[in-house]
């Protein structure tokens, strides 16, 4: 949310967005899927009373964006009562889906409730490689989605991650997105977490196959300014200083995950030794403002050499907490990613793997790996 | 490019809240948000694919009177066309 200045002071931790994880169930099996690896063991605890109250709370405490997601959000039948609440407290909904499993009418039915725009995943541009990556038939329906999406009027947003196999298409991808007439082209490289840091052999690309898709990227961001917003998401392990995950912990976005933990992010409760309250147990905003957890990564006190004396510290806070975590065992760390952090080599020897290591199967999202990290 | 004769709309992916935390109007779209100082928040309720810029840069110079018509013509163009570059103002019908 680059809403600028103007709210500062104050509202430095006023959650601007809600991320409402309505359920990790989702009818893909995609090798990147930044849920959590022991997603079973989550379940949906939280029931349409509880997310309609999420959502009051949420508008209370200054929220005025909901991205419903998951998971696959379409899976819940609960989807039409929360995007009415939504809409009557003005919010701007997104739904983040995979376009599995819904109808034209379910569709229409959204809309006229309120729903604002539709993101809708695309794995690649053909049908092979597409349907390889989320595990499952799906991507000829997933076309099928978009173009209902345009004919009933909503915003089209279409969502490419990218990785080692599809950067290469990036042309391809734009002209799809061009095809379809999406008003917004999310380029999202790969974020290595959960099923993502499980695959990176598989997923991570080289630096050389980066540079030329961020510069494709570049020149259709100017070719098509004003139709189509194209967004390049450079990946954390080719860049020289992390990136401000999440706007800071805690700062601008509040996530509820499926068993309804109040979160900084999707993956804040794969750290160990925090304790994360749950919406089922005390009100949003006062969780939102006590939670220890919460609190333990806000502001600069926990920062580590070379964060705390760092002239960056104010822009990138630090980098990603989880990555951090998932790399060195330790939450508090400088994220690596970060070329002045003293565990940088991790990020290089991945760099080099993707470079000169032989090809690898992928680990597909399942339910058998459940116990795993 | 927007001129005098063209007719903005706002685009379908935005929408315009006030919020009563910063007392601004906000213009919402797909991850983002911006917090719109008065006379912007003015300019974008007047993108109704009706009126013509003239139209609304008439209607601007009654609101702000005793300022000069070209000065707010010259600021409504140059939001505009700010706001057309980012797709959240569309011109076509």
């Amino acid at each position: 949310m680059n809403a600028g200045g103007a709210a500062g002071g104050a509202a430095e931790h006023r959650p601007y967005t809600l991320v409402a994880e309505l359920t990790y169930r989702c009818p893909l099996r995609c090798v990147y899927c930044s849920n959590p690896l022991e997603y079973p063991r989550h379940r949906d605890a939280v029931d349409t009373a509880g997310w309609l109250r999420v959502l009051r709370e949420a508008e209370d405490l200054g929220v005025v964006q909901v991205n419903l997601t998951g998971g696959e959000p379409l899976v819940r039948d609960d989807l039409e009562a929360l995007v009415a609440e939504a809409e009557r407290l003005e919010l701007y909904t997104n739904l983040i889906t995979s376009g599995i499993p819904v109808t034209r009418d379910r569709l229409a039915r959204l809309r006229d409730l309120g729903l604002d725009n539709v993101q809708l995943s695309v794995q690649d541009v053909a049908a092979g490689p597409s349907d390889r990556i989320a595990g499952r038939r799906s991507f000829d329906r997933k076309l099928q989605v978009a173009r209902w999406v345009k004919e009933l009027g909503l915003p089209l947003t279409l969502n490419t991650v990218l990785h080692r196999e599809n950067l290469d298409r990036v042309p391809e991808v734009i002209a799809l997105a061009e095809e379809l007439s999406a008003d917004r082209l999310e380029l999202a490289n790969t974020q290595y977490l959960g099923w993502a840091l499980q695959n990176r052999r598989a997923l991570l690309p080289t630096r050389e196959q980066l540079a030329q898709a961020r510069a494709v990227a570049a020149e259709a961001r100017r070719r098509l300014r004003g139709r189509m917003e194209v967004l390049f998401v450079t990946p954390d392990y080719y860049v020289e200083f992390p990136k401000a995950c999440m706007d800071g912990w805690g700062r601008r976005f509040l996530v509820v995950s499926p068993d309804g933990l109040v979160l900084p992010c999707h993956v804040a409760h794969t750290l160990p030794g925090l304790a994360w309250e749950s919406v089922r147990d005390r009100p949003l905003g006062e969780i939102w403002r006590d939670s220890p957890a919460l609190n333990a990564f806000r502001g600069e006190a926990w920062m580590p050499e070379p964060c705390r004396s760092c002239d960056r510290r104010s822009t990138d806070f630090g980098g990603c907490r989880c990555q951090a975590y998932h790399l060195t065992g330790d939450a508090a760390a400088t994220d690596p990613a970060c070329s002045l952090a003293p565990t940088h080599a991790l990020i290089a020897a991945a760099r080099r793997e993707a470079r000169d290591g032989a090809p690898v199967a992928f680990e597909y999202r399942t339910r058998r790996v459940g116990a795993r990290t | 490019m927007i001129a005098a004769d063209t007719r903005p709309r706002l685009a379908p992916k935005a929408r315009l809240r006030f919020d009563a935390k910063s007392e601004r109007f906000m213009l919402l779209y797909p991850e983002r948000g911006m917090v719109l100082n008065p006379t912007a928040a003015d300019i974008v309720k007047l993108c109704t694919g009706e009126l013509t810029v003239s139209d609304i840069v008439v209607r601007l110079t009654e609101k702000y009177a005793p300022q000069p018509r070209e000065a707010i013509e010259r600021e409504v163009l140059q939001f505009l066309n700010l706001m057309a570059d980012r797709g959240l103002v569309r011109t076509e019908p």
